[in-house]
């Protein structure tokens, strides 16, 4: 049963690894706007491409 | 907007003590919008941060020096998106709770999977060969985990328990707690005696799945209320306050406090509730009394917040303003059908209160019958605990909250904002419904009705000259002009205007001001206005518009074997057309305030259980009174925060998708409970007869919460009534 005593370990190890991203995920305001971050990641803002003028958008009829 | 605005009211510090202001974003649609708004609003000057939230349509924008709110506001508009600043401190105080919840959520998740795992071990050695020194070990290191993660993640239940035991009530968070706490203390005595059997898993999954169900519980009302707020701040009540130097400067209605004065034009609402300095007016009351004939005031007269002024500019002197506004006895009114109202238990308490003192009862009972039968005493103490183990009311308690959720989501759909947690309990046995007429079964917004001869060109005339005042009845009619505004248009206060035409004087105002009749073929429930020009004289009707399916909703509800009723502060004369049109026959006009409780309370104590629908500053009491209450988005606000839920948009559609969404709740939440309750016929005997190991503790617990929530999930599909029509989108489109 010596294999215990490493195994455990490990096994909690990982456990307290998920918490943490989780409590991290959390606290960084990760879960706050979960329908924008679909959107955000199709933007290209890190590309170094010439400045673009803000689109003119259409009003609503 | 050309005027000075002054938003200093939405500022706020960060915690790096920059200003921050947060606001409501209206026309957001689409994933362009996103780096559109925060672009715009980073490039100017002194902004250091704009982050738009998606999910709620709110950006916030933060500066390095002085904020300047209403450049934000005005660079949004010129990109296309109406905005609005808006104070969301209640709000940032159920985000905290919302992210408290989550934080419980993992940690009692991640003390249920890794005990979870020691368990499994546990149970699958206990039948082959797990040395007892090894199990200890693990049920030692169960405990490690469980206690902590059970004190921290607990605490949403323990805090609740504490706080009804110290108010003598019982809820279902104290079996809860109780069942945890003594589960936990057990499992140490037990593991300490090296004996097989340990609750620690049990405990912590429990509160697993309880927290699931709670947050969830949580963000479904908070994101209906972010949609509430959202409208509410779009309407952006403004008012001119004059400053120091008699100079009007826009402030929202917030900003407003006793004794400033403010300056009412023509055809604005008044801000603040407050005496007349000077000026004269008729202002329109429809949205406080329901009474659509306006009234004349003059200096030392009382205005209230919410009511439309008309044609004369008046000043005031704000006698109650931002959110203390409301006239007294609507107030006094409001707290006294508030207090009959407490009355109400909520149906999960309601079983608790039955709950709890059977499951401890019995758990004594089997302590007691195992002793007499000459059972050792740790015996039987162990199997009284593991009753109060297995009747831990898992299924009890999610079987109300999960409904909820699901319904509430549906209803969402539906355009209905739901306020109040125990509204779908409450709405499902309603019998009666009563209506309000303005603004509730009619729209906000007047049509016109024209007399048989009506002269189109006259009308259409009337309807350019209309372009210059600001009275209501003209705003109206000024609606269905064609062409600009005639020049040169002089405004007769409390009167009309007048402008010269190639044909002749043309005039535009009240009857007698035009000297014109009343026409016999115009309907009753009109308010009227005349124009002339030279000797020939037009009088229009200007009539309120019933919502296009409020004849199909009240049959739908008829069809449902509930009673309509119209209970209105209008002139009878003016309620009785709309009854007659929408086939109601019992309908009461003129009624204050007092007397609409006064008829609810008739119909509450004839044994009726009633729904009121209202809009008005008026309704306020009576939406109260009320067992359950209903508002449209676009009446007043103090009106708005006593209905238990809001419906959005020009149909009363949601009105009825209310009620059925509520029945299938109220439905589901009964088989629910009848699921957990045959869930606890079946396992108690077993525990009371000794059978309930931990691994049937666990089995029959996750089963049975499993077997709940999907019948929960039952509300979002099954399809009783019509298919929502109105969403949230179309709206605002």
């Amino acid at each position: 049963m010596t294999v215990l005593l490493y195994l455990v370990p490990i096994a909690l190890a990982l456990g307290l690894i998920g918490l943490f991203a989780f409590l991290w995920s959390l606290k960084s305001g990760q879960y706050e706007d979960l329908d924008g971050a679909a959107f955000r990641v199709l933007s290209d803002d890190d590309l170094p491409s010439a400045p673009r003028a803000p689109a003119k958008r259409e009003p609503q009829p | 907007m050309a005027e000075a605005v002054d938003y200093s009211i939405f500022l706020a510090r960060d915690a790096e003590g920059r200003a921050e202001v947060s606001l409501a974003v209206d026309g957001v649609d689409c994933a362009a919008c996103i780096s559109d708004i925060e672009n715009g609003v980073k490039s100017l000057p002194g902004v250091v941060h704009a982050r738009l939230n998606y999910s709620t349509h709110r950006l916030t924008v933060a500066w390095s020096g002085e904020g300047a709110p209403a450049d934000v506001v005005q660079r949004l508009e010129s990109l296309g998106y109406r905005a609005h600043p808006f104070s969301g401190r209640v709000e940032e105080e159920e985000a905290r709770r919302a992210r408290w919840l989550l934080r419980c959520m993992g940690v009692a998740g991640f003390a249920a999977m890794n005990v979870m795992l020691l368990s499994v071990s546990v149970w699958s050695g206990n039948v082959t060969d797990i040395t007892p020194e090894t199990r200890d070990f693990f049920h030692w290191l169960s405990a490690l985990i469980a206690l902590p993660a059970a004190a921290y993640a607990g605490q949403p239940f323990f805090q609740s328990a504490l706080r009804a035991v110290r108010t003598r009530k019982l809820n279902m968070d104290v079996p809860i707690s109780l069942g945890v706490i003594l589960a936990l203390g057990m499992s140490v005595v037990e593991t300490a005696l090296h004996k097989e059997h340990a609750y620690f898993d049990s405990a912590v999954m429990l509160l697993f799945f309880l927290l699931a169900g709670r947050y969830l519980d949580h963000e479904a009302r908070r994101r209906t209320r972010a949609v509430a707020g959202n409208i509410a701040a779009l309407r952006g009540e403004m008012a001119h306050r004059l400053g120091p130097d008699g100079v009007p400067v826009l402030v929202p209605v917030q900003a407003l406090g006793a004794g400033d004065m403010i300056l009412v034009a023509a055809g604005e609402r008044v801000g603040a509730d407050g005496e007349v300095v000077s000026g004269a007016s008729a202002v329109d009351e429809a949205l406080i009394t329901g009474e659509t004939l306006p009234r004349l005031v003059g200096p030392g007269a009382r205005v209230y917040a919410g009511s439309l002024n008309g044609s004369g500019v008046l000043t005031l002197r704000v006698t109650a303003g931002g959110e203390g506004t409301l006239i007294d006895d609507v107030q006094r009114l409001l707290d006294g059908a508030l207090s009959a109202r407490g009355a109400y238990v909520r149906l999960a308490d309601r079983v608790a209160r039955l709950y709890a003192p059977v499951v401890h009862l019995t758990a004594l009972c089997s302590a007691i019958f195992w002793l007499v039968l000459g059972a050792s005493v740790h015996d039987a103490v162990m199997i009284a605990v593991a009753v109060l183990i297995i009747t831990c009311p898992c299924a009890l308690a999610l079987a109300v909250p999960v409904v909820q959720v699901v319904a509430t989501g549906r209803l969402f759909r539906a355009g209905l904002l739901v306020n109040a947690g125990d509204m779908l309990e409450r709405l499902a046995p309603v019998d009666t419904v009563v209506f309000d007429k303005t603004g509730t079964l009619t729209l906000p917004d007047a049509v016109l009705r024209l007399p048989r001869d009506a002269d189109p060109r006259l009308l259409a005339l009337a309807a350019r000259l209309a372009l210059s005042s600001r009275h209501p009845l003209a705003t109206a009619l000024a609606r269905s002009a064609q062409g600009a505004a005639f020049a040169e248009v002089e405004e007769r206060t409390g009167a009309g205007v007048v402008t010269r035409l190639p044909e002749g004087e043309a005039r535009l105002g009240s009857l007698d001001f035009c000297e014109a009749q009343m026409p016999a073929d115009l309907p009753a429930d009109c308010s009227l206005i005349a124009f002339r020009l030279g000797d020939a004289r037009l009088v229009i009707g200007i009539a309120q518009q019933v919502r296009s399916d409020a004849r199909a909703v009240v049959d739908a509800l008829k069809a449902r074997g509930i009673a309509v009723r119209i209970l209105s502060g209008d002139r009878p004369e003016a309620v009785a057309p709309v009854a007659a049109r929408l086939g109601i026959a019992d309908y009461e006009g003129g009624l204050r305030p007092a007397d609409k409780i006064a008829a609810l309370e008739k119909l509450k104590a004839a044994g009726h259980r009633v729904c009121m629908v209202g809009d008005g500053l008026n309704d306020a009491p009576a939406l109260a009174a009320a067992d359950v209450s209903l508002s449209p988005a676009s009446g007043a606000a103090v009106t708005q925060a006593q209905a238990d839920a809001v419906f959005i948009g020009q149909r009363l559609a949601p009105v009825l998708a209310a009620l059925d969404g509520a029945r299938t709740a109220g439905r589901l939440m009964r088989q629910n409970l009848a699921l957990a309750i045959c869930y606890n016929l079946i396992a108690v005997p077993l525990a009371v007869a000794g059978y309930v190991t931990p691994l049937v503790a666990a089995l029959a617990m996750s089963g049975s919460s499993i077997l709940v929530t999907l019948n929960a999930l039952r509300a979002g599909t099954s399809a009783a009534g019509p298919a929502p029509a109105t969403t949230v989108e179309e709206v605002r489109a």
